[in-house]
């Protein structure tokens, strides 16, 4: 049995210790907004914050997470979370919108550590997500305009 | 009812279109056979629309929304017929019934070119259509859903709207044409006024009408306008549902893994190990499915204990029949074909033979392409539950009509005792036209003892057991005259048959004849060529071919407009105006070339970037599912050899466009798409089995590599085309001949890679 704070809660977890995190969300707790895409850290669909810091939880065994704070998709809250689903709204940047989840996460530990980011500072904090449906030009203009709107 | 044709679709008094059915056709395609089920307090108004007293109105969607905005897309044909309130519209996925089978996709896919407007052409266009309408399938795919549905769902809407009308006319009585209706209410020129849902159920007891009348698109409020995406909200919180977040209370977990060659086998298998491990309820040896491969499943409690369990399951494989096959036979075994063959001719226009022997200048080259896998983010997966005889099904599927026939089929029931619930789809591509893991899904099922099981693979297993773009091997000769203009295009290719194995293993039909897809892209193009002969001669190989966005558009369009550009080179012409001179007799397309040539700046000088590398522009056209598309790419070459593409200018003639937001979209998609296969992608096959595994040696097109995309959309006002696909095929292409401009390298096979 372990104890792993979750969006500000305190959850009992009964799985083994070097289970993923992600199959601990999904598969234990049934929170779905967090996605299986790779199983190796590829693909960042799976992407979830731990203190703010953006992990793939698909290779993040439970044991290794202690008091942490882990924010999942479900939990994302904050004036760059909020500026970041206003933008990805008003530029549609979903399609599938499998990976999105995983983009949200990324983009919102960048803007959190980089509140303006440079093109440069986007290609590197973003590409790690890979979305099949190609919505990185969308991605990157709704990041610029959320950081353009919160620096506002 | 009594049901008798009649339909007449002209222009009517009021320069609407109307579309009258005084009595309901046997092939209409507006009430479904048993009444659509509907909550308290909603009327279903015919088999699109559902509206209820609290004003809602629900677009009942036939189609699966897998990115391509379909949701958006038909909800807005409906809505702006019935001149709907569009914050109040909401999807429901339809039941399966045969009003919503797809005729669009199947006429698309008969074996014609899109300037063959013959009696014949039409009569058998029409023949299919009459069939596909009464043992069709329902099906999301061949970019063909707003083409399919432009009238259904528009005449739904205002079969809707009449009825509302009617409604209210009846409740104020007065007579209906002084009754209109707007933003969801219908009002009367004394100022009453009501709102549908206070409407709907009086509306529910009207009589269906026996015509109506269609909007004239320049009354559109809706139909044009950039609607932002019906669904999105819900996929920015976690809270949207895919395949693989169905949660049903007390449901298990099945992980699989297959055999490592195509087409392989369980021979015997070991499972004492994994049964021991926590949550394990079951192993069991899974059959091929749908001309898959057969395997091992473990059913779990959660599908990370199904997943480790599986890794302790030792397994003793039948290889098969394709255990022999690599990539390097496929490539010899289709070159050897090209040497005896030229393939059955799907297009044949003078004498290309005679036409080259005359010419001036005559050139020939071979281009390849590797097999592909779709490698949709979401891993195939299907939930299914099997109980007192009757099925149900929860997964993300492009054809719910062929999930339901093939898990009725593995479960041994009538198709009524199965239910499809779709879900949304992280991903299609063609790949979830297939229903392998639905077949799987349901046998794993059977084993469950009543209990819901979602079967789901991993990243691996869906790498390697995939429905492949084909490989394929297409040679060129092409004739110049003294003047530089082509004279004679003789191309032939060589590869698998996509619908014809499809047809055998989703359906058990013989695959003969000739298959469009094989070819598509190749012969069905608009350049008027003298002289022509083009040609396809199917080779089968145990590798499992499939549907990939654009299909054979997707290797064909690089072929050809690589090649296009050698003759351009070869006349010492330039790009633009060489294919502009072929495009004579074809308005349509040569606008969209000229501006995209225009919005590029072609023939500009280029500055280099600002890492002070040399870029160029390349150019290609191309016409597929009915829309016309031109792209130029602007390259440069790293260091290392790499390739970077740094901006892209899109044009698309798509008829009329519906929702541009959408379009441009997907043209950003396909090119996205696209990119990762010019640049990065190969499926490699050696002892049957494919080499690749996972996203670091399938590589996808990632943020960092990504170009700037502009799409521009010419206004028309034709039928709506095809918006998924059209966007892939000419960006391969547009890249190559790019970087024979920038390097006088030609890259004839794909992925792109610089010597």
């Amino acid at each position: 049995m372990l104890m792993l704070k979750i969006n500000g809660k305190e959850v009992k977890v009964d799985a083994e210790p070097d289970t993923p995190l992600l199959w601990v969300l999904r598969g234990e707790l049934h929170m779905n907004g967090t996605k299986f895409g790779c199983g190796m850290a590829l693909c960042g669909t799976c992407t979830v914050h731990l203190d703010g810091e953006p992990v793939r939880s698909c290779v993040t065994p439970i044991s290794e997470i202690g008091a942490r704070n882990i924010t999942t998709i479900e939990g994302l809250q904050g004036s760059e979370a909020e500026a970041l689903k206003t933008a990805w709204t008003e530029l549609d940047v979903v399609q599938c919108g499998y990976c999105q989840s995983g983009q949200l996460m990324s983009a919102s530990a960048l803007l959190k550590k980089t509140p303006n980011p440079s093109d440069a500072d986007i290609d590197a904090a973003m590409s790690g997500n890979i979305c099949r449906c190609g919505t990185y030009p969308r991605i990157r203009a709704a990041i610029h305009q959320a950081a353009g709107k919160k620096g506002a | 009812m009594k049901r008798r044709t009649f339909l007449l679709g002209t222009a009517g008094a009021a320069g609407a279109l109307m579309v009258g059915w005084s009595i309901l056709p046997p092939r209409q395609r507006l009430m479904t056979a048993q009444t659509l089920p509907v909550r308290e307090g909603q009327v279903a108004l015919n088999g699109w629309v559902k509206i209820a007293a609290d004003d809602s109105v629900t677009v009942v969607m036939s189609k699966s929304e897998m990115g391509q905005g379909i949701y958006t897309g038909l909800a807005m044909l409906l809505a702006e017929e019935l001149d709907a309130d569009w914050a109040r519209v909401r999807i429901e996925q339809s039941p399966i019934d045969g009003i919503y089978n797809n005729l669009a996709a199947v006429v698309d896919g008969l074996p014609f070119h899109p300037d063959d407007d013959s009696a014949i052409t039409r009569l058998v266009g029409w023949i299919t259509k009459k069939t596909v309408r009464e043992i069709g399938i329902m099906v999301t795919g061949g970019s063909s859903s707003i083409k399919d549905l432009w009238l259904p769902m528009r005449e739904a809407g205002a079969s809707a709207r009449a009825m509302l009308i009617g409604a209210a006319a009846e409740q104020w009585k007065v007579p209906p044409g002084e009754c209109r209706a707007e933003t969801g209410r219908v009002l009367h020129a004394s100022g009453k006024s009501a709102s549908f849902g206070e409407l709907a159920a009086l509306a529910g007891r009207q009589p269906l009408p026996g015509g109506v009348s269609l909007k004239e698109p320049a009354r559109f409020k809706l139909v044009g306008q950039s609607v932002r995406r019906i669904e999105a909200r819900s996929k920015l919180d976690g809270t949207a549902q895919f395949g693989m977040d169905v949660l049903l209370p007390g449901m298990l977990y099945a992980s699989v893994s297959m055999c490592p060659t195509l087409g392989g086998k369980v021979a015997r298998f070991e499972s004492a190990a994994a049964a021991k491990l926590p949550g394990v309820k079951k192993v069991l040896a899974i059959d091929a499915y749908n001309g898959g491969s057969g395997g091992v499943a473990v059913i779990a409690d959660t599908p990370f204990h199904a997943m480790r369990a599986l890794e302790k399951v030792s397994v003793e494989w039948d290889h098969g029949a394709a255990a022999g096959v690599s990539s390097a036979a496929v490539y010899r075994r289709l070159t050897q074909t090209l040497d005896k063959e030229s393939g059955h001719a799907y297009y044949s226009h003078g004498d290309a033979d005679a036409a080259l022997k005359s010419a001036a200048k005559t050139l020939s080259a071979e281009y390849s392409a590797p097999y592909l896998a779709h490698a949709a983010m979401e891993p195939m997966n299907c939930t299914a539950q099997f109980k007192d005889g009757m099925a149900t099904v929860w997964a993300g599927v492009q054809s719910p009509t062929l999930a339901r026939n093939h898990a009725a089929k593995v479960l041994g029931i009538a198709t009524e005792k199965v239910d499809v619930r779709e879900q949304l789809l992280g991903g299609g591509f063609g790949r979830r036209w297939e229903v392998d893991v639905v077949s799987q899904a349901a046998a794993i099922a059977r084993e469950a003892g009543g209990v819901p099981v979602q079967t789901f693979w991993s990243r691996e297993q869906d790498m390697a057991h995939d429905y492949y773009r084909p490989a394929c091997v297409s040679r060129f000769k092409a004739g110049l005259d003294a003047a530089g203009n082509l004279i004679a295009w003789h191309n032939s290719a060589a590869g698998q048959a996509i619908v014809l194995s499809s047809l055998k293993r989703n359906f058990g039909l013989p695959g003969a004849g000739p298959d469009k897809t094989t070819d598509e892209g190749a012969f069905d193009q608009p350049y008027e060529w003298p002289n022509a002969r083009i040609g396809y001669e199917i080779v089968d190989l145990p590798v499992p071919v499939g549907f990939w966005r654009s299909v054979g558009h997707s290797h064909h369009a690089f072929f050809k407009e690589s090649f296009i550009d050698e003759a351009a080179a070869a006349a010492g012409r330039d790009p633009v105006e060489f294919r502009a001179a072929l495009l004579v007799r074809h308005p349509r397309q040569l606008r969209v070339l000229k501006r995209a040539a225009e919005l590029s700046g072609w023939g500009m000088p280029l500055a280099p970037g600002d890492d002070g590398a040399t870029r160029a522009r390349g150019v290609a056209l191309h016409q597929s599912f009915g829309s016309v598309v031109a792209q130029v790419a602007e390259v440069s070459v790293g260091a290392d050899k790499s390739i970077r593409v740094h901006r892209v200018v899109c044009v698309v003639d798509c008829g009329m466009p519906v929702n541009p937001n959408l379009i441009r979209q997907q043209m950003e998609s396909a090119i996205v798409f696209g990119l990762s296969a010019a640049l990065y992608q190969e499926i490699e096959i050696k002892n049957g089995q494919v080499q690749q595994s996972n996203y670091h040696d399938f590589q996808v097109l990632r943020m960092d590599a990504c170009p700037v995309i502009e799409t521009d959309i010419i206004p028309s006002s034709e039928h709506p085309e095809g918006v998924g696909e059209p966007g892939t095929p000419p960006i391969a292409p547009a890249v190559a001949n790019a970087l024979y401009a920038l390097t006088g390298q030609r890259l004839r096979a794909l992925p792109l890679k610089l010597a």
